[in-house]
């Protein structure tokens, strides 16, 4: 077993890395702000080629695997978890068109996903389906050469940014999970509208809206997947997607850790610095010891993806893990800042409340314990 | 269009202090980057390639890890990379390594452009540049902050002390670049994997065919006699209470000191 | 006997500050050790600047009087300077660190295969008459004490303003020499098209007697107004560290430090400013330093004459207010 990276990879961490320090993380506490998606960032990621990381070179990406599009993710959520979750959104839709695009599809969308040129969004969540997928509402009802959809989608991530929406919806209201099929629908289509833009506790730098779905016809040629294969095109998605969730908490746990180390070295009490306090250096352990765990269960699942095996469970742990770590280091983070922490003048307040959302989204930490725990009951059976 | 970049391997941060009793370097972190001068200088001779074709070689001289530095430039979109690496070179100050990447370069010719960046961060002389031209024979045009260029020509805006003079001088030169002029790009995913087929040539002293007198140490006409941290002692009077009160005190101190 | 050379700038008719400075600073050197000051003076219709030379201490004024040494090109220069330095070998020959002198005493050490430190901040002579030049080096962090033992003349940059402006004599005598000046057409391949004179709002910064810089704590382009405020309160300035530059809070020209200006006012007031040393390295010159952050392990305080621990949104708006109370 090796632990290095290659030259490759590690010039790619370098380079994120920098980006993130300059074009970044400046922005961070404005962006939470303004509760917009920075779009001169945006587009410099693009420029930079950051949004075809783990394609390949004939979509006009980098082909560098998954490993690559991991160690993208931890190193923007280190400036701003908000971005890193813009990027972890719009490849949660792109990579469903890749791995279950007909050519058509591939050829017709990826190009311009691949390079950043347009940002995309999955779309499986409803106000009243979010761990229980199968349960979701929406409907597609076929009608000649289109499918008529009927819905509301919620908690959107890229809703309205992004300009190709990849949803979910029944298309046999008798089955459960099995009637379920997804949809390339371009933003503009007639029928298709963004609703309420949340209002969200972090993460205000990514957008999330509704999407309404009234009457909306799309070619029928827009399926992605066969008839009844959504849930298994979201599943095989949110995988990916879940162990990007994974190191944007590793990211955001990091920046707490540094943010709480420097202070800790600097500031004074009893005589001395905090950092000579073992109160101090006990929870700035506990904090690196999670932050590596989550790394090594992170970059495990990304390496299990590039390998070819199944690593479903992985990604459910590097998910449920990375999150949880990022919760407790901020926590954590706040009480050695002590009052400052709690005020925004100082971000790690700001980093609690981006690394909650990271229990709840791309699937709760209690149905993922669900996943880990049945299949590893499974192996022991 | 052939154009030279020379770069210089830095360290990331310049957060360096002298240990009081061995008189030593303490660094803080063994990370090394591209001078950032360097790298608007590779911008700006990738923008020109651009316009112009050709090919941009990147040169620097110092240890292996310097490879690192060399990569990155690659991945920026270089063509080429050479490292000038050699027990015998170290210790060189400005003098002896403007003679030897000129050695170098002189290897690369035909070349139309050289380009430096104003100085390293580290060492901040600003000198290997112009001692470069002049062993290599060429016109010079330092600290650009805009650059124009005709394929033949070049005309470059430099701040001097009354405002901005504009040179016009023929290629080829030697021209040092400021960090106005451009914007450096990073690394694209694509570079990276590219780079990695790119040829990297290492040159030892043999290689570039030098007098043994004017490399390393032994060319190098200055001597460090001594390293030390600059005197700072803190010796600041904190005015306490709310800002107003704070503010009055302040007016009151500046009027005794004079300064108001 | 040690022979000083000072290579002098002109602009527009007017010898600059830091020339001014050198030869101060040479003569106090050549009279510890018995030496001699020559200042090197080249340009076009400039001989009549030699008599300042020699009342701020000089012994000797070398004029190369030239129509081509007019505006400053590199070549021209060096091949003047080269040819007096080869015929009378002088010790030393210093030259400001300005855009010429950095651009051109390089070009002259590696023609001249001797040494050349760049920046200097302090200069001496050892007991064996090494000139020991003092330079800073990693962003101001480190000094380091460099000598040329065996190579002539010993060649440094010296950074503005380290030196005091000499008191004139114009009594004091010197000797003005004429030197012929032969060009070869190779020196005239440069051509400078024309000089942009910028004498803007930025300009004034390196002249100011009072600045306030803002920093990255000042948080956002409207707070900089304060800083405006203040300024016009106290009659100064307005400069910035990197940071507000980056953010379009302030212009590039307004910026001090390391790829900035270097200043030294009476009065600076850093408000906002974590004390970086990029940005140090540009006011450290400064007579009282004043620094206003609320975060009181700001290394900034290290420099500060006063410190107020606050917020400058609060701080600023109460200090201008102290300020017309006193009027």
């Amino acid at each position: 077993m090796d632990f290095r990276l290659s030259e490759e990879l590690e010039l790619w961490r370098k380079t994120v890395r920098e980006f993130t320090e300059k074009e970044v993380a400046p922005y961070d506490a404005e962006m939470d702000r303004a509760n917009d998606l920075p779009w001169d960032i945006v587009r410099k990621m693009s420029e930079s080629g950051f949004f075809g990381v783990p394609f390949p070179e004939e979509y006009g990406g980098a082909g560098m695997g998954s490993l690559a599009a991991v160690i993208t993710i931890e190193e923007l959520a280190r400036g701003s978890a908000s971005v890193a979750l813009t990027l972890d959104a719009h490849w949660l839709a792109t990579d469903p068109i890749f791995m279950f695009g007909t050519e058509e599809q591939k050829k017709k969308y990826l190009p311009d996903l691949v390079s950043g040129k347009k940002l995309a969004a999955f779309a499986l969540t409803e106000p009243v389906a979010g761990s229980d997928a199968a349960g979701i509402m929406s409907t597609a009802v076929r009608d000649g050469d289109y499918w008529i959809l009927n819905g509301t989608k919620a908690f959107i991530t890229n809703g309205g940014a992004a300009e190709t929406y990849v949803i979910a919806v029944k298309t046999d209201k008798t089955k459960g999970a099995r009637g379920i099929s997804t949809f390339i629908v371009e933003k503009g289509t007639p029928g298709f509208s963004i609703g309420k833009k949340e209002d969200k506790m972090g993460c205000r730098g990514s957008v999330t809206t509704e999407l309404i779905l009234d009457n909306c016809r799309v070619p029928a040629e827009n399926m992605l997947g066969k008839e009844g294969e959504g849930f298994k095109v979201a599943m095989v998605a949110l995988d990916f997607g879940r162990v990007c969730v994974g190191a944007m908490g590793v990211g955001c746990a990091t920046a707490a850790m540094e943010a709480a180390g420097r202070y800790a070295n600097q500031r004074q009490a009893f005589g001395g610095p905090l950092a000579k306090l073992q109160a101090v250096q006990f929870k700035i352990a506990d904090m690196a010891m999670g932050i590596e765990a989550a790394r090594l269960l992170t970059y495990r699942a990304a390496w299990l993806r590039d390998a070819g095996q199944r690593y479903t469970t992985e990604a459910a742990m590097a998910k449920v893990f990375g999150a949880e770590v990022a919760m407790s280091t901020c926590k954590d983070a706040i009480q050695i800042f002590g009052g400052y922490g709690y005020t925004r003048d100082y971000p790690v307040e700001r980093y609690l409340r981006d690394a909650k959302l990271l229990e709840i989204g791309e699937g709760a930490s209690e149905v993922l314990r669900m996943v880990i725990g049945m299949n590893t009951l499974k192996e022991l059976a | 269009m052939h154009i030279v970049v020379c770069i210089k391997q830095v360290p990331a941060t310049l957060d360096v202090r002298v240990d009081p009793v061995t008189h030593n370097l303490i660094r803080e972190g063994t990370e090394s980057v591209i001078n950032s001068f360097d790298e608007n200088a590779l911008e700006e001779a990738l923008r020109l390639r651009e316009k112009f074709g050709g090919t941009v070689s990147v040169i620097s001289m110092g240890p292996p890890q310097v490879r690192e530095a060399l990569r990155k430039a690659l991945a920026m979109g270089a063509d080429a990379a050479y490292l000038l690496c050699d027990r015998a070179l170290g210790g060189a100050d400005t003098l002896a390594t403007a003679y030897t990447l000129a050695q170098g370069i002189r290897r690369l010719a035909p070349f139309d452009l050289i380009l430096c960046g104003r100085h390293a961060v580290d060492a901040d002389t600003g000198q290997v540049g112009p001692e470069l031209a002049e062993r290599l024979n060429l016109p010079q045009v330092t600290m650009v902050k805009k650059l124009e260029c005709d394929g033949k020509t070049i005309v470059a805006w430099r701040e001097c002390e009354e405002g901005t003079a504009v040179w016009e001088l023929p290629l080829p030169a030697v021209v040092t670049v400021e960090s106005k002029i451009n914007t450096p790009r990073y690394p694209s995913p694509i570079g990276i994997v590219r780079s990695a087929k790119k040829p990297l040539t290492v040159w030892t002293a043999k290689d570039l065919d030098v007098d043994e007198d004017q490399i390393g140490l032994k060319g190098s006409p200055t001597r460090v006699l001594r390293l030390f941290s600059p005197q700072r002692t803190s010796h600041v009077e904190i005015l306490p209470g709310e800002p107003e009160e704070a503010a009055r005190a302040l007016v009151a101190k500046l009027r005794e000191q004079k300064v108001l | 006997m040690q022979e000083i050379w000072v290579v002098a700038e002109t602009y527009q008719g007017r010898l600059a500050p830091v020339t001014l400075e050198l030869v101060g600073k040479a003569r106090t050197l050549a009279s510890g050790a018995g030496g001699k000051v020559t200042a090197v003076l080249l340009g076009s219709r400039v001989t009549e600047l030699a008599s300042e030379l020699i009342a701020c201490g000089a012994d000797t004024v070398l004029v190369a009087d030239h129509p081509e040494l007019a505006l400053y090109r590199t070549l021209p220069y060096a091949r003047v300077l080269t040819d007096l330095i080869e015929a009378r070998h002088p010790d030393v020959v210093l030259f400001g660190a300005t855009s010429q002198g950095r651009d051109l005493a390089p070009r002259l050490a590696a023609r001249l295969r001797t040494g050349l430190t760049a920046d200097c901040l302090d200069l001496s002579f050892d007991k064996d008459g090494l000139l020991v030049q003092t330079k800073p080096s990693y962003g101001d962090n480190v000094m380091v004490d460099i000598v040329i033992p065996r190579h002539r003349p010993q060649m440094a940059t010296v950074r503005p303003h380290v030196f005091p402006a000499p008191e004139k004599d114009a009594g004091r005598e010197g000797r003005v020499e004429v030197v012929p000046v032969h060009l070869e057409q190779a020196d005239l391949v440069a051509r400078v098209r024309e000089v942009i004179a910028e004498v803007e709002e930025a300009s004034k910064l390196e002249e100011a007697d009072v600045v306030v810089a803002g920093g990255r704590g000042m948080g956002s382009k409207e707070n900089f107004n304060l800083l405006y405020q203040l300024a016009r309160a106290l009659g100064g300035v307005v400069g910035a560290t990197r940071p507000p530059v980056d953010e379009g809070w302030i212009d590039a020209a307004y910026q001090i430090g390391q790829s900035g200006k270097t200043i030294a006012p009476k009065l600076y007031i850093a408000c906002g400013i974590s004390g970086a040393v990029q940005h140090t390295v540009g006011m450290e010159k400064a007579k009282v330093v004043v620094a206003i952050n609320k975060d009181p392990s700001a290394p900034i305080f290290n420099l500060a004459t006063y410190g107020i621990v606050g917020d400058v949104r609060e701080v600023i708006p109460a200090l201008i207010a102290a300020l017309g109370a006193h009027k």
